[in-house]
């Protein structure tokens, strides 16, 4: 345990009912912060595609036809490295696994890429199982520009630079590459819970 | 965005606080005495970590305020309904212990071989690593042009006046007071927006390199008028202050 900062005291507490939900060195906040490297990129949605597969055989959708796939309500909690954590956000997105079973590709490590040049890399296991999704809309609105609309990758069970905003295709390698941030010194894998912030974590 | 790796593992170190500057009522710089700072770039962050009696523990990111090569400074404003900021400000004083690990970030970061000209955008405590980059430059003889804009809500809430209203050469410091301004002010009043950058910021045909640093709203009226006028989107670095949000 760290030494005690002289006059310090505990400023906020949890409510009960959230006890266990609020990953280590983590405070809740009821506000929907942004944190983006740059401008906020406006993608008209004609001119919008995702793709998902190996590169150079990739699966697309037009913004039309990935609307007409299936999708689910989520509601899950989500963890900045920046120490936020909001509960209960309400999300409607398509599920990765049925965009990877539609791809037909498999692979054991993606690299999401986005509208302003973002990447990030995330394992296909931690992208599959009912664990991510490509969101389109927040507590029933469509998801703002700002968050990352017209779509984001959603995976809360890592910190949340992991889910990409501004997302345009999730590209299947065999290695682990590191993307933006991780190139950065953040940590490849980013899971709260055990507060892998940055390398080495 | 192509990144350099910096894969160095961030260890907690115990700093000893070696001086605290009232910069406004609000806002304080503490000078810290880190034994194996390793070093960081202007621009950069780091984390601190307060721990109370029982063992809770609380962390937040601060923008660092000196320059690569000065002491380490952070500079922090007091939110009120914060946990680590009135602490920071109000109760940390001179010869305390404060944990921390960083540096941390490396994109919104500038060197002197990153050029210019540099258009600097704040508002509020978004200039703190702005005046890192700008003390960094200075330091190293960097002849980079720079203009400064800088977005308080009035004259008492600008950071680092005493400093600003003696720039280096080559460095234009352009204020505007958003709530309230003294009787004799010649500054811009009104909110930073494309009609306010169009008088101050370098035409995009001189290829400048934009830094902009505040909270979320400033950020994005600041950043997308940027893009508008023609400023390449990777050439506008941005970081937003999250937990604010909404403003």
């Amino acid at each position: 345990m760290s030494p005690a900062s002289r006059g310090f005291h505990r400023r906020r507490q949890d409510p009960a009912e959230n006890a266990g939900r609020v990953p280590p060195g983590q405070y809740l906040t009821k506000d929907f912060p942004v944190l983006s490297a740059g401008p906020t990129p406006h993608t008209v949605l004609d001119q919008w595609t995702f793709s998902i597969g190996r590169r150079g055989q990739q699966k697309t959708w037009s913004w039309a036809e990935f609307r007409a796939l299936p999708t689910q309500d989520v509601t899950v909690d989500i963890h900045c490295v920046t120490k936020w954590s909001k509960l209960d956000t309400a999300w409607q997105g398509v599920s990765v696994d049925t965009l990877l079973d539609l791809a037909g590709h498999d692979g054991p490590y993606a690299m999401a890429h986005c509208d302003g040049g973002y990447t990030t890399n995330v394992p296909v296991a931690d992208l599959t199982g009912g664990k991510a999704w490509v969101a389109y809309a927040y507590a029933g609105q469509p998801l703002a520009p700002e968050h990352g609309g017209p779509a984001r990758l959603l995976v809360p069970h890592l910190y949340f630079w992991k889910s990409a905003k501004w997302v345009r295709s999730l590209e299947l390698r065999d290695t682990n590459d590191p993307g933006f941030w991780e190139n950065y010194g953040y940590h490849i894998y980013g899971d709260p819970w055990r507060e892998q912030r940055y390398a080495g974590d | 965005m192509a990144g350099t790796a910096l894969r160095r593992r961030l260890t907690w170190q115990v700093a000893k606080v070696s001086a605290v500057i009232v910069e406004t009522s609000s806002v304080r710089t503490l000078t810290l005495d880190v034994p194996d700072w390793p070093g960081h770039q202007a621009g950069q962050h780091l984390d601190i970590r307060l721990t109370d009696e029982d063992g809770y523990v609380a962390e937040r990111s601060y923008s660092i305020a000196s320059a690569p090569g000065e002491p380490l400074a952070i500079t922090v404003e007091r939110l009120d309904d914060g946990e680590v900021s009135p602490y920071l400000t109000d109760e940390l004083r001179t010869g305390d212990d404060l944990e921390l690990r960083g540096p941390i970030g490396g994109y919104f970061v500038w060197e002197p071989e990153n050029g210019g000209p540099l258009l600097l955008l704040a508002g509020g405590s978004g200039i703190v690593p702005l005046r890192s980059i700008l003390r960094h430059r200075e330091r190293t003889g960097s002849t980079v042009p720079v203009r400064l804009l800088y977005s308080s809500r009035t004259l008492n809430d600008v950071i680092y006046r005493a400093e600003f209203d003696q720039p280096a050469s080559g460095v234009e410091v352009i204020y505007t007071l958003t709530r309230s301004q003294p009787p004799d002010w010649s500054g811009y009043a009104r909110r930073a927006d494309a009609a306010l950058l169009a008088e101050v910021a370098w035409p995009a045909t001189a290829m400048p390199l934009a830094y902009v640093c505040g909270p979320t709203s400033f950020v994005e009226a600041v950043s997308q008028a940027l893009v508008q006028s023609g400023y390449p989107p990777e050439r506008v670095k941005t970081e937003r202050f999250g937990a604010t949000g909404g403003t």
